[in-house]
């Protein structure tokens, strides 16, 4: 996700930096460049304009334009804007005291209610909870059955009354059965509906009357455009919301939208749907999503989903290859097929750092075909050849080439692709090096 | 249900009413009578493009455009100005004319293809209802197996319009729940079947190639079929339709766009971008409201005056 604006702006960055001395004029190329990029990532016209006006007002004063290292300080600026805008601390699930905790999901038609209600039972399950669903949407043909397959899914409880016609007294009654059931955490799949439809969106501030949830989360495609303004505007103000789930962010969104709602709701994005299994949904980490936007990667995201999936050992045997940057070509294909564990490989791939190493690698890891390719290419090796691929020459290559039936031009586009990787990951462990658990940090001051 | 221009139009208007207050009204009142044709004035009108999903380029375009013929006409008012832009927007929105195809002798068959949550279920309900009050059978096909109870959502849709529904287990080939419908229209000489595919991201390469599989599989049945692959489009989407539209044209080749949801906020500038960037795709039907009946062909001349009333 974002990394169209990603791009757009590294290219901007790519520029500013290791700039001797900047120009009034530099600083304005630079911003127009930036609007352009946000313009068309979708982010809201308005949005844009008071960010690009606030970097302005830091950008041509004293900070940068006398500073030793201005365009580091003008991508400095981009950062900490950027963080503000989308956030800065991630947003936590706010649990009630005293169980049950309400949480009521609302948004337009075809935004991923039900399906995020289904990804945040799994989720919910996964913190140790007892997750009740309880289906509201009375109008949209079969909602409440998939919501009920969702459900069984998730492995959770649902409460689903398909006869049940009013949303007011099946979410009382939901809660109802909650506490009755002893479920912790309660999750309203509502209806969608329009922001501009007045009798539907008195249905849901009734609902929040009923039942008082201690969340309401507005579930926002992550492709809306310039209308995601409009429609979080509509809800934040009549029915009032806590937080964003933001969903398809798996697609090449460029998730303006969320940058968006952000800046008008003032309200934290919370969670992220990254794919279509149920555990596709993640804590949304604004901070990191900064840096990753700014091409700085997300190491801290990629090294939790590995503990997730793989044992401590292996951990740790990875978080030394990376310090030390010591990464042979068994290494690579271990990763690959680590890789495979963590889930959808672009969803992996997309939290390491510099979008344009990284594409070429991303190209081929992307089709399960080509990976296993990949893995004949490197099982067609000598465990010389693979601990020191310096050695191979051309009759190496085309020897390689032979036994894993693959073309030389194959076996050379492997070569390189390692050879970015072994460089990105040098670069990986430079910023690793201020601790492992530490804050990402930007290389400059 | 009433028919025919007079009564689609008095709602496509009613439904555009938000679009043309928010898009077409602020347009007017930036091009107000009085005011020059200048940086500032240029600047609004690319305010409000962009914010009508338009996107830079065709934006530029659009501007570019204006300035140009702002030149040779020598028109220097806004008034002037105001004109020429419903008319550069009325040309670009035209190359999108289109109407529904149909097959010479029936049935004829129609794939709603997209990403998850356009509209494709409630798009295929209105268009069945539509072909039933012209008197004509429908068969539904419940291709979409995989989301959760979709294919019940078809068969609550089937029941209510009193159409017959193909459909089979959960997690079943679509291709063959399409090639099974194909079959049946042809032993029951049914005239339309209206095939509802499984939402998914464009880029998903896989799930692509799975649509075009069933695409193959229609056409293998039926030749001549499927008579139209219909792209439905979100008009809340940003400038990510362009792409959904470019790679779903690419890997199923669509035939047209159904552009649903424009009874809320959305301005549906995105066609601009789309007209722009992905040629050669028709818009051929809009959904401008809940309501059964809310499902409208596209005409370009309207929308554009819509836009500027």
């Amino acid at each position: 996700m974002f990394e169209y604006l990603a791009s757009r702006l590294e290219a901007v960055i790519r520029r500013l930096r290791g700039r001797g001395k900047l120009t009034e004029a530099d600083v304005d190329t630079a911003l127009r460049e930036v609007r352009l990029a946000l313009l068309e990532a979708d982010v809201n016209y308005r949005v844009v304009k008071d960010f690009v006006a606030r970097l302005r007002e830091r950008a041509v004063g004293d900070e940068v334009l006398h500073s030793l290292t201005p365009g580091q300080q003008v991508v400095k600026i981009v950062h900490e804007e950027l963080s503000r805008l989308l956030g800065e601390a991630p947003a936590r699930l706010a649990m009630a005291p005293a169980p049950p905790t309400v949480v009521m999901l609302v948004g337009l038609q075809g935004s991923g209610k039900t399906t995020t209600a289904g990804k945040l039972a799994w989720w919910l399950k996964g913190q140790g909870r007892q997750p009740l669903l309880v289906a509201l949407d009375v109008r949209r043909p079969a909602a409440m059955e998939q919501l009920s397959v969702v459900a069984r899914q998730a492995g959770a409880a649902a409460y689903v009354r398909p006869e049940g016609r009013d949303p007011v007294a099946l979410a009382r009654d939901g809660v109802a059965e909650a506490r009755a059931g002893g479920r912790d955490v309660v999750v309203l799949d509502t209806a969608g509906r329009l922001h501009v439809d007045d009798e539907l969106m008195a249905e849901l501030v009734r609902v929040k009357q009923a039942v008082r949830p201690h969340e309401v989360l507005l579930v926002l495609d992550a492709m809306t455009g310039q209308d995601a303004v409009a429609l979080a505007e509509g809800f934040a103000g009549r029915v009032g919301i806590d937080g964003v789930i933001l969903t398809k962010l798996d697609g090449d969104a460029r998730g303006g939208a969320a940058l968006s709602v952000r800046a008008v709701t003032g309200v934290p994005i919370k969670f992220a749907g990254v794919g279509e299994r149920l555990e596709a949904l993640e804590p949304f980490h604004p901070d990191r999503m900064a840096s990753r936007i700014l091409g700085m990667g997300d190491v801290l995201s990629l090294i939790e989903k590995a503990q997730a999936a793989a044992d401590a050992e292996q951990i740790r045997a990875m978080e030394e290859r990376l310090r030390t940057a010591r990464f042979t070509l068994e290494d690579f294909l271990d990763q690959l097929r680590q890789v495979r564990k963590l889930g959808p490989l672009e969803q992996v791939l997309g939290m390491l750092p510099g979008g344009g190493p990284l594409k070429q690698v991303q190209g081929m890891a992307l089709d399960p075909k080509a990976l296993d390719r990949v893995e004949a290419i490197i099982n067609s090796m000598t465990p010389q050849e693979r601990r020191n691929p310096d050695l191979i020459d051309g009759s190496r290559r085309r020897r390689i080439a032979r036994g894993s039936g693959t073309q030389v031009q194959d076996v050379n586009r492997l070569l390189r692709q390692y050879q970015e990787l072994r460089q990105l990951l040098k670069r990986l462990s430079a910023l690793e090096a201020g601790g492992r658990r530490g804050r990402l940090r930007l290389p400059f001051p | 249900m009433a028919q025919g221009p007079p009564a689609w139009f008095g709602r496509l208007r009613q439904g555009l009413e938000k679009m043309r207050r928010e898009f077409g009204g602020r347009l007017k009142d930036a091009l107000a009578a009085g005011a020059r044709l200048d940086a500032a004035l240029l600047e609004d009108l690319e305010a409000l493009l962009v914010q009508a999903d338009a996107g830079i380029p065709a934006t530029t375009d659009l501007l570019g455009e204006l300035a140009r013929r702002a030149r040779e006409s020598g028109a220097r008012s806004a008034e002037a100005a105001r004109a020429v832009m419903e008319e550069i927007i009325a040309e670009r929105l035209a190359a999108l004319a289109g109407e529904l195809s149909e097959a010479a002798r029936p049935p004829t068959v129609y794939l709603l293809v997209g990403v998850n949550g356009t509209g494709k279920t409630t798009s295929l309900a209105k268009l069945a209802r539509r072909f039933r009050a012209q008197g004509r059978s429908v068969l539904l096909a419940a291709a979409d197996t995989f989301r959760a109870a979709a294919a019940e959502q078809l068969v609550v849709w089937g029941e209510r319009l009193g159409v017959p529904v193909i459909r089979q287990a959960p997690g079943a080939d679509p291709a063959a729940v399409a090639f099974d419908a194909v079959r049946a229209a042809l032993a029951r000489g049914i005239d339309v079947v209206l095939v509802d595919t499984a939402g998914r991201l464009h880029t998903r390469s896989n799930l692509m190639d799975e649509l075009a599989k069933l695409r193959r599989v229609v056409a293998r049945e039926l030749p001549g079929a499927p008579h139209e692959v219909l792209l439905v489009l979100d008009a809340t989407t940003g400038l990510n339709a362009v792409q959904q539209a470019r790679l779903f044209q690419q890997s199923v080749g669509v035939t047209g766009i159904i552009l649903t949801k424009l009874d809320g906020t959305a301005k549906g500038g995105v066609l601009l971008a789309v007209a722009r960037e992905v040629p050669g795709v028709p818009v051929k039907l809009i959904g401008v409201g809940e309501g059964p009946d809310d499902l409208q062909p596209f005409d370009p001349a309207a929308f554009a005056r819509a836009l500027f009333d």
